[in-house]
C-alpha cells in the first residue's frame, strides 16, 4: 500500500490541493475559518454551559476545547470523508487508480485544519493558566490514532453512501447522538460507575479523555487505556480497508 | 512477443435498482419484492492476441460490450473468467472531457489531469508551457476551468492526453477534436502518438475510420466475439451483415 501510495504521490497532492480549494471555495477568510469557527463554537458553548457545569469542573474553558476540537475532527473527517468517493465517481470510473486516495486526500485535508486548531487550543491553555510539560508530546498518540481511527471510519461510511444514498442525513442524526454521549461539556464522574464504564465502549469519548488527562491532570493514562484506543482505531481501518477490497469492483455499478 | 493477450475473457455486468437509492427505498423495495437485479454477460469468451504495431478496431452495435472490453484492458473493470496479459503501459482516453474540476483554474486541472494519467510532477512541469500552447489557452490559465467554452475544455483535455506514451493505447471514439485548424492540428497529433505506441486499439462507429487506420479488427455482438482478423475480412462480413445477407 505505501508503495503504491508513492507511485500516486502527485495525483495524490494534487487531489490535496484541489481538496482544499474546494473547501474554502468562496469562503470569506480562507483558512483562518478553520480557526475562528472553533473558537466561536467555544464561545457560544462556553456561554451555555458555564452555567451548569463550570462549578465542577475546573479550568472549563480547556476542558470543553478538548472535546470541541477532537469531535470537530470526527466530524469533519467523516461526514466530509463520506462523499470522497462518490465525489470522484468521474475519476475512477475512467481511470484505473486506487480509490483510497480520495479519503487519504480529504483525510489530509481535515488533518491539516485540526493541526491549526491543536495550535489555536494550546494557545488557549496558555491564557486558561494550563501548565505545559513534557507529557503534552505524548498527545501525539491520540492524534494519530484518531487519523487512523477517522481515516478506517471514512472508508466505511464512503462505501456506504456509494450503496446508499441516503446515509448523509443518518450519520447528520448519529454525529448528534455522539456528540452528546462523547462527554464533550459535561463530565462522567457524576455517573454511577456502570454508567461510566459504558463511555469506554465510545471511542471518541477516549480520544477526549486522554486529552483531558495530559493537558488538565498532567497524568498518562495506563496501558491498557493506549490498548484501547489502538484496538478502536486498527479495527475502524481493518474493517474499512476490508469494505474496500471486497467492493473494488463493485463500486463502479452504483455511482 | 505479443504486447497485449486477451483470453476467453468474460465480464459480468450489473444493472437494476440499486443505482442512486437510499437505505429506506432499499428496505421498502425489498419488503415489497421491488428490488430487481440483474446480471448478464457484457463480454463473453473473448480471445484475441495483438502484436507490436498493431492498431484494433472494436465495432458493434451499441451494447455489444465493446466499452466493458475496454475498461478491463484499462484495469478499471476486473473478468470474472479469463486473463488479460499487458507486456506494458497502458493509458486509456475514454470520454475526455468528464473529470475536470470547474473551480480550480486550467493550470490547475491540466496538472491534475497529468496527475490522473500517470505522469509525474517533473514531467508535467517540463511539459505544461507546450500542453497550454498546443491547446491555445495561454490567455486563460490561470481563469477558472468553468469560464471556458466546451471546445476550449475539449482542446485542454486533449492536450494534456496527447503526451501518453504508453505501449498500450486505447481511444473511444476520438481521434481528433475541436473546429477547423485544431481538428487538423490534433488528427496529426493523435497520428504521432499512434505511431510511437506498440500498439492502439480504436472503438468506432465509422468503419471507414476502422478501415483507415487499423489493420485488425474485433467484431462484437451483445458481448460475443463474432469474428476477430484482418480489417478487410472482418469488415466485409460485418458489412453484409448490415445489409442483412448474413446472419449470426
Amino acid at each position: 500500500m505505501i508503495q503504491s501510495i508513492k507511485k500516486h504521490q502527485f495525483l495524490l497532492e494534487e487531489l490535496v490541493k484541489r481538496d482544499f480549494k474546494r473547501k474554502y471555495k468562496g469562503a470569506m477568510f480562507g483558512m483562518a475559518w478553520s480557526i475562528f469557527n472553533p473558537l466561536l463554537m467555544l464561545l457560544i458553548m462556553k456561554v451555555v454551559f458555564s452555567h451548569f457545569f463550570a462549578g465542577d469542573i475546573e479550568h472549563y474553558t480547556t476542558y470543553l476545547f478538548c472535546g470541541n476540537i477532537i469531535f470537530t475532527f470526527f466530524s469533519e473527517s467523516t461526514s466530509e470523508g463520506m462523499l470522497a468517493l462518490q465525489g470522484n465517481a468521474e475519476i475512477f470510473t475512467k481511470v484505473n487508480v486506487p480509490k483510497y486516495l480520495f479519503l487519504i486526500s480529504k483525510n489530509t485535508q481535515t488533518f491539516l485544519n485540526f493541526a491549526l486548531t491543536v495550535l489555536v487550543f494550546f494557545v488557549l491553555c496558555l491564557f486558561d493558566g494550563i501548565t505545559f510539560s513534557f507529557r503534552f508530546l505524548l498527545l501525539l498518540y491520540p492524534i494519530l490514532m484518531l487519523l487512523i481511527f477517522n481515516m478506517g471510519a471514512g472508508l466505511i461510511l464512503s462505501a456506504l453512501y456509494v450503496f446508499f444514498r441516503d446515509m448523509r442525513y443518518l450519520w447528520t442524526v448519529a454525529m448528534q447522538i455522539i456528540m452528546y454521549v462523547s462527554a464533550v461539556f459535561y463530565s462522567v464522574d457524576t455517573f454511577p460507575e456502570y454508567a461510566q464504564k459504558l463511555f469506554y465502549l465510545n471511542p471518541l469519548f477516549l480520544f477526549i479523555t486522554y486529552f483531558r488527562k495530559i493537558v488538565l491532570d498532567n497524568t498518562v493514562p495506563s496501558f491498557g487505556f493506549h490498548l484501547i484506543i489502538a484496538f478502536y482505531s486498527l479495527l475502524a481501518l481493518v474493517i474499512g480497508i476490508l469494505i474496500y477490497k471486497k467492493n473494488d469492483t463493485e463500486f463502479l455499478y452504483y455511482v | 512477443m505479443s504486447v497485449l493477450k486477451v483470453e476467453n475473457v468474460s465480464i459480468r455486468y450489473k444493472v437494476g435498482d440499486f443505482r442512486q437509492i437510499g437505505l429506506k427505498e432499499y428496505v421498502i423495495r425489498r419488503l415489497k419484492g421491488n428490488y430487481h437485479v440483474s446480471e448478464f454477460w457484457a463480454d463473453k469468451d473473448i480471445s484475441f492476441t495483438l502484436e507490436n504495431g498493431d492498431f484494433l478496431g472494436i465495432i458493434g452495435a451499441n451494447g455489444a460490450g465493446k466499452s466493458t472490453l475496454l475498461k478491463a484492458v484499462s484495469g478499471i473493470m476486473t473478468p470474472v473468467s479469463g486473463t488479460i496479459e499487458v507486456n506494458g503501459s497502458v493509458a486509456a482516453l475514454l470520454e475526455l472531457v468528464s473529470g475536470f474540476d470547474p473551480d480550480l483554474t486550467v493550470r490547475e486541472n491540466a496538472y491534475l489531469r497529468g496527475a490522473m494519467l500517470g505522469y509525474t510532477r517533473k514531467y508535467m512541469d517540463e511539459r505544461y508551457k507546450d500542453i497550454i500552447r498546443f491547446a491555445e489557452l495561454e490567455e486563460v490559465e490561470n481563469k477558472p476551468f468553468k469560464q471556458l467554452s466546451t471546445g476550449m475544455q475539449s482542446r485542454l483535455a486533449f492536450a494534456v492526453a496527447s503526451l501518453v506514451q504508453p505501449d498500450v493505447l486505447i481511444l473511444d471514439e476520438i481521434l481528433s477534436v475541436g473546429d477547423g485548424a485544431f481538428a487538423v492540428k490534433s488528427s496529426q497529433k493523435m497520428k504521432e502518438i499512434i505511431e510511437n505506441g506498440a500498439v492502439t486499439i480504436l472503438v468506432s462507429h465509422s468503419l471507414e475510420q476502422i478501415k483507415q487506420y487499423c489493420n485488425k479488427c474485433l467484431w462484437l455482438d451483445k458481448g460475443r466475439q463474432i469474428a476477430f482478423g484482418d480489417t478487410a475480412s472482418v469488415c466485409e462480413k460485418y458489412e453484409s451483415f448490415l445489409k442483412g445477407k448474413l446472419t449470426i
